[in-house]
């Protein structure tokens, strides 16, 4: 979903980005509480802004906070997944410096920030610990010139904050099972047995945000 | 690019196991190209990535950084992103995880005879499992066979039939140790496949099993 495409140039003055890209200025959200969720206001939209700073203004106050916030997470789920605390230690952040540098890749529409960067540590998992290639799939983003509309956005967000609430309500033996899938410690067929969980309404959000991408793109 | 004609899809666990990064390389292969033609499975896939969000973001113990460690990864940005993959030119026939690992389009691959016109050009991946790609003649079939393990197929050029049902350009078919098989191509196109096993598949006919070692099929 976020692989490798060309990188915007990082030495440009933020001022001249914002002059020459003035409707992103103009769409800087606010961190609208979502309402009805436990967990949707303190982490969520907070940080798709975040990262839109990161990739608007290479905000660097930005950066840190989520680098506080996300380092120590992908570090421990690198050791989770069979790192020594070294190789944790300098994974985690070659992931943050992706997250950098594929700042204008993130979808919001389609992903929270959490899910972008665990896509991120995922692959580099497979790659530094499995040794393997990861392909992945045809690159669908919204390019230089559009952006999606923040309704959207927040939809999405609060569909991640429900999904959360549903997967902290699922029994403590299947939370379990499925940490140990995302760990790698449950082969495909062992995972067979994990797929029912609730993600019908996430799914059909992403659907419908693939189409309007779709759409922008043709 | 994209199909909007699928019938044949992924399954769950594919899909999750793909979000999971726990599949060989060869299906994962075979997931990103899928993914490439179908938003429905792209959608389910993306959700599976929200679990493993949850995942990541809700364990109760973090592991504290190095006292340096937010001074050495800003160093790391200022040495710049590496090297963007060149943009390959569009083909009809192959979606762009293919095409990384044909090196090319579909004029490209290197295909080798394996008999009554059937073609086939293994991809380099991990030894875990192996995915090739196949190349049968407008009206001709493959070879009768069964399976060890899973067999993925999925077509990307014409369409074949079996015992199954019609299978057309995004669809795949999953065929399992009970499924034997006699793809056969439409009459219209040449057909080209995906196909991706994680064990040897087993010849029901004599010639081809003892083909089969040196054939790597």
């Amino acid at each position: 979903m976020f692989t490798e495409i060309d990188t915007v140039t990082l030495d440009e003055p933020a001022a001249e980005l914002v002059a020459r890209l003035p409707w992103r200025a103009k769409k800087r959200i606010k961190d609208k509480p979502v309402s009805g969720t436990k967990n949707s206001c303190d982490t969520k939209t907070e940080w798709v802004d975040h990262v839109r700073r990161i990739r608007d203004a290479q905000d660097q106050t930005a950066f840190a906070e989520l680098f506080q916030h996300f380092a120590p997470r992908i570090k421990a789920f690198l050791m989770k997944s069979g790192s020594d605390a070294t190789m944790a230690e300098e994974c985690a952040q070659e992931v943050m410096a992706t997250l950098w540098h594929k700042a204008h890749l993130f979808d919001p529409t389609r992903a929270a920030v959490a899910t972008w960067v665990f896509t991120i540590a995922r692959n580099k998992r497979i790659d530094v610990l499995r040794k393997q290639r990861r392909p992945e799939p045809e690159d669908l983003w919204w390019g230089p010139e559009a952006e999606p509309e923040q309704d959207n956005v927040i939809v999405l967000q609060q569909e991640t904050a429900q999904l959360r609430t549903a997967l902290s309500a699922l029994p403590e033996a299947q939370r379990e099972l499925i940490e140990k899938a995302y760990f790698g410690d449950l082969s495909h067929r062992e995972i067979a047995s994990q797929t029912g969980l609730p993600l019908g309404t996430i799914k059909s959000r992403i659907r419908l945000a693939l189409d309007r991408l779709r759409h922008a793109m043709n | 690019m994209m199909s909007k004609t699928i019938k044949h899809h992924l399954t769950d666990d594919l899909l999750m196991a793909y979000a999971a990064g726990s599949l060989p390389e060869a299906f994962d292969l075979m997931v990103a190209t899928h993914l490439s033609l179908c938003d429905d499975c792209r959608a389910r896939a993306e959700s599976f990535d929200a679990v493993g969000g949850h995942v990541l973001e809700d364990q109760n113990q973090p592991v504290g950084m190095n006292e340096d460690s937010l001074a050495a990864t800003m160093a790391l940005i200022a040495q710049g992103a590496s090297t963007p993959k060149p943009a390959r030119p569009g083909c009809p026939v192959l979606p762009s995880p293919l095409q990384d690992y044909v090196g090319g389009g579909v004029e490209d691959i290197r295909w080798k005879p394996i008999g009554m016109g059937v073609k086939q050009a293994i991809l380099p991946t991990t030894r875990e499992a192996t995915a090739r790609l196949l190349f049968i003649p407008a009206g001709a079939a493959v070879p009768d066979h069964g399976h060890h393990g899973i067999e993925l197929t999925m077509v990307l050029q014409g369409a074949f039939s079996d015992e199954v049902d019609h299978f057309a350009r995004g669809d795949v078919e999953i065929a399992d140790e009970d499924l034997k098989h006699t793809p056969v191509a439409d009459i219209s196109e040449d057909c080209i496949c995906l196909a991706v096993t994680d064990a040897p598949l087993k010849f029901t006919k004599l010639i081809p099993r003892l083909l089969q070692p040196f054939l790597r099929i």
